[in-house]
């Protein structure tokens, strides 16, 4: 480690650059734009909170734009856990084809972001994507058939649990699900809640899936009206970027909140080795 | 024991069948007629055919594919000298230099990484704008040129962190500087990291939408994505034969990684917790 502010900076140029130019400075003009009318081609005007208010109180399809993604959030991210967490644990044992099978059950984590994909999506659950009471649950199938990637970390996290837990638990003659319950699970707590932070954040954020199978509209009749869609449709299709700027920074706010609440919530239930409360 | 071993080799087997049936029906589906597409799950073609294939070889919207594929590589491969070149320098001042600022800078280098993007959209999109560079590659590299995915910031500077100190004190006693420590020490050691980073901009970038629908709005500068989502608008289902080849043809690239690179991609997920 050396004392060179100078040359730190240097490395760091390109870096505090972003941050400035499209970082920080975005922020708070998208922070201002919240409280304007802007439409990208007129000067910005002074709205106050009007945007807001109209969010909240005049503006049917935000609210059902809000329960859509909830929803959304509320079946996937479990779903997508419980999926990741039970192959995860069928897959960790001696073996020599575990890696194969880690490798080609993370496979969907890699395609499944891409509009190739949601588009065969649409085409083979076609007669669901059509139908307003099961589109949505389409993409819940989507989102949930990648769990590929919080499994591989699920799987990191289990061959770190010390073996003498397991065979103090099978002298005490627990069985399996004991087993899974008293060990398992507590010891496998702190990745549980990394990656219930992290699918959580990520399934608010869904768009390309959506776009693709509800054809660009949020269709049909809004069932996939996602909050990302809704914010791309006012911004980029009607430009209303003041608008959209305002939904974007409830979004932020919204994210913000349920992470901390998460945190919150963490110290009853995620336990770490050598943590006495 | 021999018949539990067994036993759970069907059960992965099978779980896995199910979990791959959508892609390889995919794949075999890019064989078949449109009206068999769409009438049946089954998996293989009545008779394979490669209609599909020589009708998307015949370009869309008057733009041939490969200009879409070259459009792509383009966006990635600028997505990833930039990404890798701009978070190595900025990795190695976090982990190797000393400055005032270094605590409080790295919280929010840490900070952003859990930011939605859609709050920077706007104003990115007018500053573009102004600048003319719309409907260009550079809102989709640019970014990439100035660090902004501060995840794989994060990523080098826990591997440099973990290098061995006294390799930079001995450069140092030969007289190295910063930049001969950096380029002759750090960047080679730092390779697996830098490997990973560029393999997931890669990938992410190959499959990224949003901003690209946002970016690219004449045929002639769109990538696969954008071309597939073409298919998205049209309400006849003749077209669906075209649909499927191209969207696998677009996924050849990521295949070809994933079988290439597999171990490194599944370790990355694994130690860093990476998750697109």
């Amino acid at each position: 480690m050396r004392e060179r502010p100078g040359w730190a900076y240097l490395f760091l140029s390109p870096w505090v650059l972003g941050v400035l130019l499209l970082t920080l400075g975005p922020m708070a003009a998208s922070l201002y734009l919240s409280f304007t009318d802007y439409d990208l081609f007129s000067t910005p005007n002074w709205v106050g909170l009007q945007n807001y208010r109209n969010l909240f109180t005049d503006d049917e399809r935000f609210l059902t734009s809000v329960w859509v993604t909830v929803k959304y959030v509320l079946l996937s991210t479990p779903l997508k856990l419980a999926a990741a967490l039970a192959v995860a644990v069928l897959l960790n044992r001696d073996s020599m084809a575990q890696g194969f099978y880690r490798s080609a059950f993370y496979a969907p984590s890699l395609l499944g972001a891409s509009v190739a994909v949601a588009l065969s999506w649409r085409v083979i659950f076609n007669a669901w994507v059509s139908n307003p009471s099961y589109s949505l649950l389409t993409l819940v199938a989507l989102a949930v058939w990648q769990f590929g990637a919080p499994m591989v970390i699920f799987l990191a996290g289990l061959k770190q649990i010390p073996q003498e837990l397991y065979d103090a638990s099978s002298v005490d003659g627990a069985g399996a699900w004991r087993t899974f319950r008293s060990v398992t699970l507590p010891m496998l707590s702190p990745v549980i809640f990394f990656n219930l932070v992290l699918e959580t954040i990520h399934a608010f954020q869904a768009f390309t899936g959506v776009f693709v199978i509800s054809g660009g509209r949020g269709g049909p009749i809004d069932s996939t009206l996602f909050y990302t869609l809704y914010l791309y449709q006012k911004g980029f299709t009607e430009f209303r970027m003041g608008y959209a700027s305002a939904m974007a920074w409830v979004l932020v706010l919204v994210v913000a909140l349920i992470t901390a609440v998460l945190f919150r919530t963490a110290r009853a239930w995620v336990f770490y080795i050598g943590d006495e409360r | 024991m021999r018949a539990k071993r067994l036993l759970w080799h069907v059960v992965c087997l099978v779980l896995l069948a199910a979990l791959l049936y959508p892609v390889v029906w995919m794949v075999l589906a890019s064989f078949k007629p449109a009206n068999e597409i769409i009438s049946s799950l089954k998996l293989l073609p009545e008779k394979f055919i490669f209609a599909n294939y020589r009708e998307v070889f015949r370009g869309t919207a008057g733009v041939s594919i490969w200009t879409f594929f070259t459009n792509s590589v383009v966006v990635s491969a600028g997505s990833v000298i930039g990404n890798v070149v701009s978070c190595a320098l900025a990795a190695y001042a976090f982990a190797w230099l000393r400055f005032r600022l270094r605590g409080p800078l790295f919280a929010f280098m840490i900070a952003t990484i859990m930011l939605p993007v859609h709050v920077l959209l706007i104003p990115q999109y007018t500053i573009f704008q102004r600048l003319d560079l719309v409907d260009t590659f550079w809102p989709l590299v640019l970014p990439k040129v100035l660090a902004t995915d501060a995840f794989f910031v994060f990523l080098m500077v826990q591997f440099m962190r973990g290098l061995p100190r006294e390799l930079g004190d001995a450069a140092r006693i030969d007289g190295a500087g910063p930049i001969r420590t950096f380029s002759s020490i750090v960047l080679p050691l730092s390779r697996p990291a830098l490997v990973t980073t560029a393999i997931f901009t890669f990938i992410w970038s190959w499959n990224d939408f949003l901003s690209q629908l946002i970016y690219l709005n004449t045929p002639r500068n769109y990538t696969l994505p954008l071309a597939l989502r073409l298919f998205i608008d049209q309400t006849s289902e003749t077209s669906y034969g075209a649909m499927m080849a191209m969207s696998v043809l677009s996924l050849l690239p990521i295949a070809l990684f994933f079988f290439a690179f597999q171990r490194l991609l599944v370790e990355g997920v694994a130690t860093t917790g990476l998750n697109g």
